[in-house]
């Protein structure tokens, strides 16, 4: 378990771009729930600091307002150090994420980061990365992507969701990956099905993979399965969600369970919110 | 510039916030963001006999201007903390206040008989809403018997000051109070959380797995300044007021109904700086309106105060 914790910045950056909300098919209302935005912000001292799986903790109400109470969680999306800029990509299903897609070019957003671990992205010679996407999850994977992509080390990249227009950020991601391929729970674009069948495919293919998945956690705990097979136990790593209060690692409020014998638990906001595979009990 | 230092509960204190327990681990984290000096006392998390696990996730509920939690007092225990945590807190260069709790009236006395010679310890919190494994699992703080054997049992283990802290989930916090003084308590320090809970619609059951969990945070203000300015005009020794303090405003409400000094809790998870915001605040205020020193406003919004009024650092 990763255990070296950078200080974390404050700051009060400014949007530079976005939000730039896209209709996402099924589950869309009136309302604007359910649509993604890409929203770009200068933050320099964060983006100097950042790596990707790292997370920012945004702060969803004006200044002085104290409801929405709490910070939202959101991954990394882009990390542009030359610009000082970052970017986070995210699904409006609440209060606060509704309150961000409000936000336009000018305004500030208080936020705290880099926060917790981010993805181990040294392979040795021979592996190469894998990455699985599922819905929103290919957040911090296009951040992922770049990093080794400017690192020269091998990638192929899967993305997942329910619909074709649920399919993310493809195009950042097949900038760095190279090809992407999809899956579709209905079938409107690549392979009709769940993204770990593609996965299972790309697995019988490569020879020394290093898997990177984010996504839902049904999607989470097929990989950790495939992973784990007998015979042929493969490195990889998950990024994980769960409700956070305070995010820095005060509250003991975003607690998983570890694998290891016992009850212990570890905090996503601090140990992870990438773990090694074996290292977690999902749904617990 | 006001004079902000109070003597509290015996307690030097350049000023008269501190940390709520639970909300601020054991300083390292908020650490990082502002230096502990800068603070009356910190408070730490729970701290039991032995290391606790905790409950499963999630642990945490957005509510209201507010939130539940059920951390379920995991924490490594009295003497990894002392090990581990303690010799980081003595550097704070603010007292540190260790926040004891657990699960038998014995439970609370080791605890506290460990840390009375670890040293650097200024003061022990006892949280007396711990289910009492005893008991059924009812908190101990919902009956002045209970209570009273709690704060005895440390009494008996210890010198250093006992600040107990009292649960809301009571029909009258003040005949709780009064067991805790006349069981040897220094200080009190209120409110802990509310009890509360938040159901799912869709999956037609709980958030929390544990049901209910502990309500904080601004939503909880007003419970918790009522229960100060009722505490305070029923026993005469000095109160930490806290609940959903996060400005300088805020904390006046509570020394103004008697409290000697505030906490900070769930604020921080909003503003990391919170605690340091609340400070310059209230030396702001106290310039802006004439006062030269914070004890003087100690229960100026409270007619029945019985003191005593903390003293001058
Ligand atoms: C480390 C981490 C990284 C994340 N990265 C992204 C990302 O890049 N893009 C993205 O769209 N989403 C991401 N999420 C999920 C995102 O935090 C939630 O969608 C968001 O908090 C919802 O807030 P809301 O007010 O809109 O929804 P509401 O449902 O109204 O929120 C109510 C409360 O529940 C919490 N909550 C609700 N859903 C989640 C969830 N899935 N995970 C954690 N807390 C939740 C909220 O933070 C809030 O405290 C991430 C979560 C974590 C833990
Ligand atoms: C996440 C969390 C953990 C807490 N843990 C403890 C604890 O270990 N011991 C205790 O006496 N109080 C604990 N509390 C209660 C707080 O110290 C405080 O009494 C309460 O939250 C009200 O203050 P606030 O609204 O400013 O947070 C905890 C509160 C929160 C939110
Ligand atoms: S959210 Fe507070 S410890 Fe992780």
């Amino acid at each position: 378990m990763p255990s070296v914790v950078r200080a974390p910045i404050r700051e009060s950056v400014r949007v530079v771009g976005g939000p730039d909300g896209r209709i996402a098919g099924p589950g869309m209302a009136g309302d604007g729930l359910g649509l993604f935005h890409r929203l770009r912000l200068q933050a320099p001292a964060v983006a100097d600091a950042a790596r990707p799986g790292q997370f920012v903790h945004v702060r969803c109400a004006p200044p002085g307002q104290w409801d929405p109470l709490l910070r939202r969680p959101l991954s990394l999306h882009r990390i542009d150090r030359s610009r000082g800029e970052i970017e986070v990509l995210f699904r409006v299903v609440g209060r606060g994420t509704g309150f961000l897609a409000g936000l336009a070019a000018g305004d500030e957003v208080d936020l705290i980061g880099p926060l917790g671990q981010g993805f181990p992205t040294d392979l040795a010679p021979g592996e190469t990365a894998v990455l699985v996407a599922g819905g929103i999850g290919v957040a911090p994977l296009v951040a992922l992507a770049e990093e080794l992509a400017a690192k020269g080390a091998p990638l192929v990249a899967a993305a997942g969701a329910q619909t074709a227009e649920g399919l993310l950020a493809v195009e950042s991601l097949g900038k760095a990956a190279g090809e992407v391929l999809t899956a579709t729970d209905d079938g409107s674009a690549g392979h009709r099905g769940f993204v770990t069948e593609v996965l299972a495919g790309l697995l019988d293919h490569v020879a020394r993979p290093v898997v990177y998945a984010c996504g839902p956690e049904p999607m989470l705990r097929r990989v950790q399965a495939m992973l784990a097979e007998e015979g042929r136990r493969r490195r990889g790593y998950l990024s994980l969600e769960t409700r956070m209060a305070c995010g820095v690692g005060a509250c003991l409020g975003c607690a998983i369970r570890q694998a290891k014998p016992g009850t212990a638990y570890y905090h996503v906001c601090h140990d992870g919110p990438v773990f090694a595979a074996e290292e977690v009990v999902l749904g617990g | 510039m006001a004079d902000l230092g109070v003597v509290f509960a015996g307690l030097k204190l350049k000023n008269p916030v501190m940390t709520a327990s639970g909300t601020f681990g054991y300083g390292r984290e908020y650490g990082r963001f502002f230096a502990l000096g800068g603070l009356g006392a910190v408070v730490t998390k729970g701290i039991t006999l032995e290391a606790r696990a905790g409950n499963p996730g999630p642990r945490v509920v957005e509510t209201p201007a507010g939130m539940l939690n059920s951390i379920g007092l995991e924490n490594p225990g009295v003497e990894r903390f002392i090990d581990e945590e303690l010799p980081s807190l003595r550097q704070a260069g603010a007292p540190v206040i260790v926040n004891v709790s657990g699960h038998t009236v014995d439970e609370y006395g080791e605890v506290a008989a460990r840390l009375d010679t670890a040293g650097g310890v200024a003061a022990l919190e006892i949280n007396v809403s711990c289910p009492n494994v005893d008991q059924g699992g009812m908190a101990f703080g919902v009956d002045p018997a209970t209570v009273a054997t709690v704060v005895g049992g440390c009494r008996r283990r210890t010198r250093l000051p006992l600040i107990t802290k009292l649960t809301p989930n009571v029909t009258d916090l003040t005949v709780i109070a009064r067991a805790a003084v006349d069981a040897g308590s220094d200080a009190l320090s209120l409110i802990n959380t509310l009890v509360g809970m938040v159901i799912d619609p869709v999956a037609r059951k709980p958030v929390l797995p544990r049901t209910v969990g502990g309500l904080s945070g601004p939503a909880v203000r007003p419970v918790a300044v009522r229960a100060v300015y009722e505490v305070a005009a029923a026993v005469d020794r000095p109160i930490i007021g806290l609940g959903g303090v996060a400005t300088a405003e805020d904390a006046l409400q509570f020394i103004m109904a008697g409290a000697s000094a505030v906490a900070v809790g769930t604020a921080f998870f909003v503003d990391p700086l919170a605690a340091v915001k609340v400070v310059d605040g209230l030396a702001a205020w106290c310039e802006r309106h004439g006062v030269d020193w914070i004890g003087e406003l100690v229960g100026a919004a409270n007619p029945a105060f019985k003191g005593p009024r903390p003293g001058r650092a």
